[in-house]
């Protein structure tokens, strides 16, 4: 393997629903142990492209590549089978069983006999969470009865449990009080420094921008540009994500603004 | 970040201060839902046997009762899993009578021309037929609903009309009898009941298998240090639970054959009858298939794989899809399970009618729901037990024949099963509101 070939790489991918566009020629890449923050305003697709990647949608058109080798990506399965593994911005958690449940959903440890080895699923589950959440007790309950907080935990570390390579995570903060929220950058960098790509989904800016080392903005669908976070200030990133407008410290995508004077 | 797991306050709301039966409940983590239909249980019985004079709660009237429940019990376990992933079932009934014919046919016209009369693997031949004939329904139902995505209420309405058309097609209406002797067996009877002895036999092994289990968990639990439960609740459990199983053997065993099979049954043996002679029934062999139905989905719905996902995928049907659960592969198998199941009542209700008729099962897709539902398996999806949904069956036939023993008009027994499920569910809504 070549340094140069990223981890992942979406080229020109383009997915609509009914009529909208919800994704329109969007190319983005990831490297190894890199953070991309992916940004944009409230429905600029940034889920539904990332959704790609992970299987949850079928794209219309463009191609994904891992590892510089072309993937095929058709079900949720299949990324996992790449290493990608996402938090969900809804959290895709099964409500009505518990932590270890959830965390092992699709994975299961088996005993011997092929049965479900529940205990040790619960242990590994323990070990998980005391990690991210150390106060979190209510391993036996259902995650529906679970804080919105402690939800979000339990996504967490199911992303983070399967050796991820590539980690997608979809406002994985949005419920998080501050101290947790400064636990899941902790986690970010640790991560990072292990080698893995994360791509990190916000539409706040200041969430990001510091964890980040290339941020890529979306608006409407469409790729704006991408920059370093050397390269552009805060201030210019706000131009992209409101106007669309792309800074010069930036590449700009099919979706910047032409015209700019 | 550190390993703080033992060190860290707890994350959890303040515990009330609880009293003496709350702490007890929490101690023994008893289901507080199943002891409730328990309670409803016993205060019908016990209704039923004030009004009737002392009649109901006889060894012979809990003996029948039991081989009445068997085969809606057996259906029941299945709905459990169809209803949990929020679909529906309308056609077992159907099924059921479908499949008898087809096994009534087998057993008594189609093999017995090829094998010859009461040849002894006539009846296994005739159930896997009927197995395979159930299975196969379903699959195809489930085929429908998962893959061409049609709703379930839907097709197995249509299954409904179908396959009792279907059965009436099979002899033009015509009753098929008599099965085949040994099939008779998984009907009851006096036959179909394994006797005392034996009955003790099933009985101790039980016990001894909860007290294992419930050390084995023990044992489990200690190993990776996770919070037990006391000594004296693990006891209490044990203690109580042997006590219903042995209690349930005793009241088979005290049920007697009638004395004129008991005279035939010392003639065949070229003996004088004794004087007080007794032979007990002991465990209906259609109970011990209910049992054995009712211990193997409880092993799938709990223990394995597929059992849950059944779960997740009731409790949220995109996060199971997500998880990377093959959600439309799952649903099938859980028709075909229940076309299987469905198959099984049929053996049973055959068995014990010693005839297959056409009208065989009409009606019983709304009891095996409405036992389901009784026993907690929540419409909405998600959630329910193979216990629960088995309970639900006694509960249902100890009212129809509870009314039946005080020789209540059928209309009007019907008025009181359908207001006894409204009155059912509506209770278990409250109760999810208020604890659940
Ligand atoms: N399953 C779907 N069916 C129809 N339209 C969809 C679907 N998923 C997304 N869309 C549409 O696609 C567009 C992009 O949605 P997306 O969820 O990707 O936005 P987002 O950038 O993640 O926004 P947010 O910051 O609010 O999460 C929106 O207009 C949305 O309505
Ligand atoms: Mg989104």
């Amino acid at each position: 393997m070549t340094h140069a070939a990223p981890l992942v790489e979406m080229r020109n991918i383009s997915i609509s629903f009914g009529g909208i566009h919800a994704v329109d020629d969007a190319s983005i890449d990831l490297h190894e142990g890199e953070v991309v923050a992916l940004l944009g305003h409230n429905g600029a697709g940034k889920s539904t492209l990332i959704k790609i990647l992970s299987g949850a949608y079928k794209r219309d058109a463009g191609e994904i590549f891992v590892n510089g080798e072309e993937a095929t990506i058709n079900n949720p399965r299949d990324a996992k089978k790449y290493g990608i593994e996402t938090i969900y911005q809804t959290l895709a958690l099964a409500d009505n069983v518990d932590a270890a449940a959830n965390l092992f959903l699709g994975r299961e440890l088996r005993t011997a006999w092929g049965t479900l080895d529940d205990v040790a699923m619960e242990s590994e589950t323990r070990k998980v969470m005391g990690r991210l959440n150390p106060r979190f007790q209510r391993f036996k309950e259902p995650v529906v009865k679970l804080s919105g907080g402690q939800r979000q935990s339990v996504a967490i570390a199911r992303a983070i449990h399967f050796n991820a390579r590539i980690l997608i995570m979809d406002e994985p903060t949005a419920a998080l009080g501050p101290q947790e929220t400064a636990q899941v950058g902790e986690l970010v960098k640790q991560l990072k420094d292990d080698g893995i790509g994360i791509f990190l989904i916000s539409h706040d800016i200041h969430d990001v921008f510091d964890l980040a080392d290339r941020v890529c903005v979306m608006k409407n669908g469409q790729v704006v540009g991408t920059a370093r976070t050397e390269d552009v200030t805060k201030d210019e990133v706000l131009g992209m994500i409101i106007l669309g407008k792309c800074p010069p410290g930036a590449i700009p995508g099919p979706g910047a603004m032409r015209d700019a004077a | 970040m550190s390993d703080a797991t033992t060190h860290a306050p707890a994350d959890r709301a303040r515990a009330s201060e609880l009293g003496p039966v709350a702490r007890f409940l929490k101690a023994t983590e008893l289901d507080t839902r199943m002891l409730g239909m328990v309670g409803a249980l016993i205060l019908i019985w016990g209704v039923f046997h004030v009004l009737s004079g002392g009649l109901f709660l006889t060894p012979r009237n809990l003996w029948n009762l039991s081989v009445q429940s068997s085969s809606i019990a057996v259906m029941a376990t299945g709905m459990v899993l169809v209803i949990v992933t929020r679909n529906i079932d309308l056609s077992v009934g159907s099924i059921l009578g479908f499949v008898g014919m087809i096994m009534g046919v087998t057993q008594a016209e189609i093999m017995p021309a090829i094998i010859g009369f009461g040849h002894p693997a006539m009846w296994l031949i005739a159930a896997f037929v009927g197995l395979v004939v159930g299975v196969s329904i379903g699959a195809l139902h489930g085929f429908i609903i998962a893959y061409l995505g049609v709703p379930a209420f839907i097709v197995t309405l249509g299954g409904l009309l179908v396959w009792r058309g279907a059965a009436w097609w099979v002899t033009s209406g015509r009753t098929v009898a008599p099965m085949d002797a040994t099939f008779r067996l998984m009907g009851g009877g006096p036959d179909g009941a394994i006797g005392s002895t034996w009955s003790w036999v099933v009985g101790i092994v039980a016990c001894v298998a909860v007290i294992v289990m419930l050390m084995n968990a023990r044992a489990q639990r200690k190993r990776f240090n996770f919070p037990q439960r006391p000594l004296w609740a693990e006891g209490f459990l044990g203690t109580l639970v042997c006590a219903i199983i042995l209690g349930a053997v005793a009241v088979a065993n005290s049920y007697a054959w009638p004395i004129g099979i008991v005279r035939r049954y010392y003639e065949a043996l070229g003996q004088e009858v004794p004087e007080n002679a007794f032979i007990a029934h002991g465990i209906a062999i259609p109970v011990l298939i209910a049992l054995a139905v009712g211990i193997a989905m409880t092993f799938v719905a709990t223990r394995t794989r597929f059992g849950r996902y059944v779960f997740a995928i009731g409790g949220n049907p995109e996060a199971a899809t997500l998880a990377g659960i093959n959600t439309r592969w799952v649903t099938m198998k859980i028709f075909m399970l229940m076309g299987g199941l469905a198959a099984i009542g049929a053996m049973i209700s055959t068995a014990r009618l010693n005839a297959a008729t056409n009208a065989q099962g009409t009606l019983d897709e709304l009891l095996v729901i409405a036992a389901a539902v009784i026993g907690g398996t929540s419409l909405s999806g998600g959630v329910g037990t193979i216990a629960g949904a088995m309970l639900g069956a006694v509960l249902m036939q100890s009212l129809a024949s509870g009314m039946i023993l005080l020789g209540v008009d059928t209309p009007l027994q019907n008025i009181v099963v359908g207001l006894a499920l409204v009155v059912a569910v509506w209770l278990d809504t409250v109760y999810r509101r208020r604890i659940g």
